[in-house]
């Protein structure tokens, strides 16, 4: 196993960068900051994949043939720090935890987060703030990363905080657009609400189990006769364990990160930020952590509250055919992208809630991860690809987009490579992992997996609507007196990604991650993709029919489902009842009494000190008159009471 | 019935004396009859001093010595405070004691 050292500078590579970058940035490395950044992504980038490699084919896989077939991926620590200790089993660690699935989260963030750094070399050529950019970027690269190889519940909390407040600095990167300010401060709200839940979550988890790090935690809560076990799941509030309170509750930090209904409503909005920042935090890295925390807590979450997994599966099919309905009738195409990427990321959920631990019931959460991976390339090449497009046309709206594939071919053959494989098409990646996925929700709850094929049905549609409107439909009306639109460094991630979205479906994966980390064969039932992939099919020949060459069928069909159509088109009013709820109920009800108890009581009660203290003093200090015979009396009264009291009263 | 003076007349005069001079050295506004109302005070304690002596101490002669370091005393301290009042009138240009307020709030 490598030194910890090595392990280490995988985060903390970005961590320096950020740091040169940000003090010295704009002074001293004004056009240099994006190679810095790109190189010292690249080292982390080798790094990650030698640690992988390493791990997965070398000394993560702890070979016991022989003895009750146990051969599975270790889960490793090669660094911890104990910085603050409870009792002697509960300690806040810094630590650093290899796992199947914190080694796949590493190479994926640090794939992901370079194709973008390079993308961001020609997209943001030009920029004011370059270097703060750059900054901004690799500051989010370490949280994530730490966030991922972190040993200790708490530990992941504080990356969690860290990539919230990255994800805030970067949708805000354009300040001066009151829009770009309201949507960061949104997702910054929103997500720490659902922190709160988190916290809340954490505190009643290492309340029972006396441990914050997580092999302890998982131990404590999967072993059968622990009486911490046994003490959680006795103790009840409103009828429902304790335990699984924790969980629900680390799942609402979870749902938060990951735009799960209802907590999703700042992900639409942080397209305002610039278009590689979307792709690498709200397509491939940040919003999957609520998958990675269930993931990570898994064993608990199946082994010992179930109520709480079917709490994760609902909440994520919920969410995936939400997603998918308003997505149909979206015309900016970042939005149409970012509820592609909610409904994927719940796919993703209620794989792992359909998931049972061990062996063939833990396909579904092999399923998520490996979903975890494709979706990562095929999302971050569909994000990247909508970059070039909007570089070219400098407008996100698909009204003002067609034919552009005459002028952007790279771009074009890209973005069709991800569409088909977000549809789920073989021999794309998308149909691999979506395969899986659909199969564990078969082999456990029908209702889920019929959802989720109409779901996919309708991801092919609104993907390939999409893929439609911007290079067939209209004739371009571009002056084209424009720059050399198909510059090398916009064009190599493009390239990258898409080799990845094409060939990442023939990863054996079940060999690599699996729920209890013993290899998991996955056997390919090609009778059972006749279903989902002949649905895509039919996805994409309709919306061949409605969006290749331009026609009005679109208008009278939306027209004809008017009613249904607005809802989906307002996204269900949910932005409409939050608004609601927080400015008249919140704002009347709570913050404005509580505002005047502050302003009235307490800082009352200071100030009144302060003028009682003053008033007093104005009354009192004419007896420091200045005048001999006034102090004369005060000493000559003073002698007498005291000649009285001492003579006559206390002999 | 005539009544022979004894040692309580002797006290009650020297009280009376002591609280005049306490009541001069209060009100008076000016420093000179200040300093009088000082010199009543003392000599009223002489007054009291002679009085035990000779009522309760008869054949010793304490009392009347100290009297004698008491007026020594007073002549002294008149000395001094006569120097400070000049030094005050020098400041201030007047003897009115209500005029040297400078220490008040």
């Amino acid at each position: 196993m490598p030194s910890a050292i090595i392990i280490a500078l995988i985060p903390l590579l970005p961590l320096f960068t950020f740091l040169v970058l940000g003090l010295y940035g704009r002074k001293v490395f004004k056009n240099a900051s994006g190679i810095i950044g790109t190189i010292s992504l690249l080292i982390s980038f080798v790094i990650a994949a030698y640690v992988a490699y390493g791990y997965f084919f070398n000394y993560g896989y702890i070979d016991l043939r022989g003895q009750f077939n146990l051969s599975h991926y270790e889960k490793l620590i090669p660094f911890k720090y104990t910085w603050l200790q409870f009792n002697e089993r509960m300690s806040i660690d810094m630590g650093i935890l290899l796992d199947p699935i914190s080694v796949l989260m590493i190479v994926v963030v640090t794939f992901v987060s370079l194709m973008v750094h390079i993308f961001s070399l020609g997209y943001m050529k030009g920029e004011e703030r370059y270097p703060t950019y750059f900054a901004f970027l690799s500051l989010f690269t370490f949280s994530m990363l730490g966030l991922v190889l972190s040993s200790n519940i708490f530990q992941i909390y504080i990356f969690w905080e860290l990539v919230g407040v990255s994800s805030f600095l970067l949708i805000g990167f354009y300040y001066d657009r009151p829009s770009a300010v309201a949507a960061a401060k949104k997702a910054f709200i929103v997500t720490r609400f659902a922190d709160l839940g988190f916290l809340i979550g954490i505190l009643i988890l290492s309340f029972y189990a006396n441990t914050l790090d997580f092999n302890a935690l998982i131990a404590t809560f999967t072993s059968p006769t622990s009486p911490e076990l046994h003490n959680a799941v006795v103790s009840s509030f409103l009828g429902v364990s304790a335990l699984t309170w924790g969980l629900a509750l680390v799942f609402m930090g979870g749902a938060g990160k990951s735009a799960m209904f209802p907590l999703h409503i700042w992900l639409p909005d942080a397209m305002e930020g610039p278009t590689p920042v979307s792709a690498l935090i709200h397509a491939a890295t940040m919003v999957v952590a609520g998958v990675f925390l269930v993931a990570r807590l898994f064993p608990v979450f199946s082994l010992s509250a179930p109520a709480a997994l079917n709490i994760v599966a609902y909440v994520g099919i919920l969410s995936a055919f939400l997603a998918a309905i308003i997505a149909c009738t979206q015309t900016d195409i970042k939005r149409v992208l970012a509820y592609s990427t909610m409904s994927q990321i719940g796919f993703m959920m209620f794989a792992l809630g359909v998931s049972g631990y061990g062996g063939e019931n833990g396909l579904g959460f092999t399923a998520s991860m490996f979903h975890l991976f494709t979706h990562a390339m095929f999302k971050a090449l569909l994000f990247l690809g909508a970059g070039v497009v909007i570089h070219f046309i400098h407008s996100n709206d698909m009204k003002d987009m067609g034919g552009l594939r005459k002028y952007l071919p790279v771009a074009h053959i890209t973005f069709l490579i991800a569409c088909l494989a977000i549809a789920g098409v073989p021999p794309f990646a998308g149909f691999f992992s979506k395969e899986e996925i659909l199969l564990a929700a078969y082999n456990n709850n029908p209702t889920i997996f019929y959802i989720a094929l109409i779901t996919s049905g309708l991801t092919a549609f609104y993907m390939f609507r999409l893929y439609f409107s911007i290079f067939w439909n209209k004739s371009p009306d571009i002056h084209t007196d424009h720059h050399n639109n198909t510059s090398l460094v916009m064009n190599l991630p493009l390239i990258l990604l898409a080799i990845g979205a094409a060939l990442a479906g023939f990863i054996p994966f079940g060999n690599f991650v699996s729920s209890d980390g013993q290899p998991l064969e996955s056997h390919f039932n090609p009778m059972f993709s006749v279903a989902p992939v002949t649905i895509g099919l039919v996805g994409i020949a309709i919306a061949w029919m409605l969006y290749k060459k331009q026609n009005n069928k679109p208008e009278k069909i939306a027209n004809s489902l008017s009613s249904i159509y607005k809802t989906a088109y307002r996204k269900f009013y949910i932005d409409e009842i939050y608004l609601f709820i927080t400015s008249k109920i919140l704002f009347n009800l709570v913050a404005r009494p509580a505002a005047w108890f502050d302003k009235n009581v307490v800082d009352g009660m200071v100030n009144a000190s302060g003028s009682v203290t003053q008033v007093v003093s104005a009354r009192i200090k004419k007896i420091q008159s200045g005048k001999v015979q006034q102090y004369a009396i005060y000493s000559l009264v003073g002698v007498i009471g005291l000649a009285i009291l001492f003579i006559y009263l206390w002999k | 019935m005539t009544i022979e003076p004894g040692l309580y007349h002797l006290l009650f005069i020297s009280t009376t004396l002591f609280f005049i001079g306490v009541y001069g050295f209060l009100t008076r506004r000016n420093l000179i009859t200040m300093l009088m109302s000082i010199e009543l005070i003392l000599n009223s304690v002489n007054i009291n001093f002679i009085a035990f002596n000779k009522y309760l101490w008869a054949n010793r002669l304490d009392g009347v010595m100290f009297t004698v370091f008491v007026i020594a005393i007073a002549a002294a301290e008149a000395a001094v405070a006569i120097a400070i009042i000049i030094n005050l009138y020098r400041s201030h240009q007047s003897i009115d004691v209500e005029k040297a307020e400078e220490m008040k709030y």
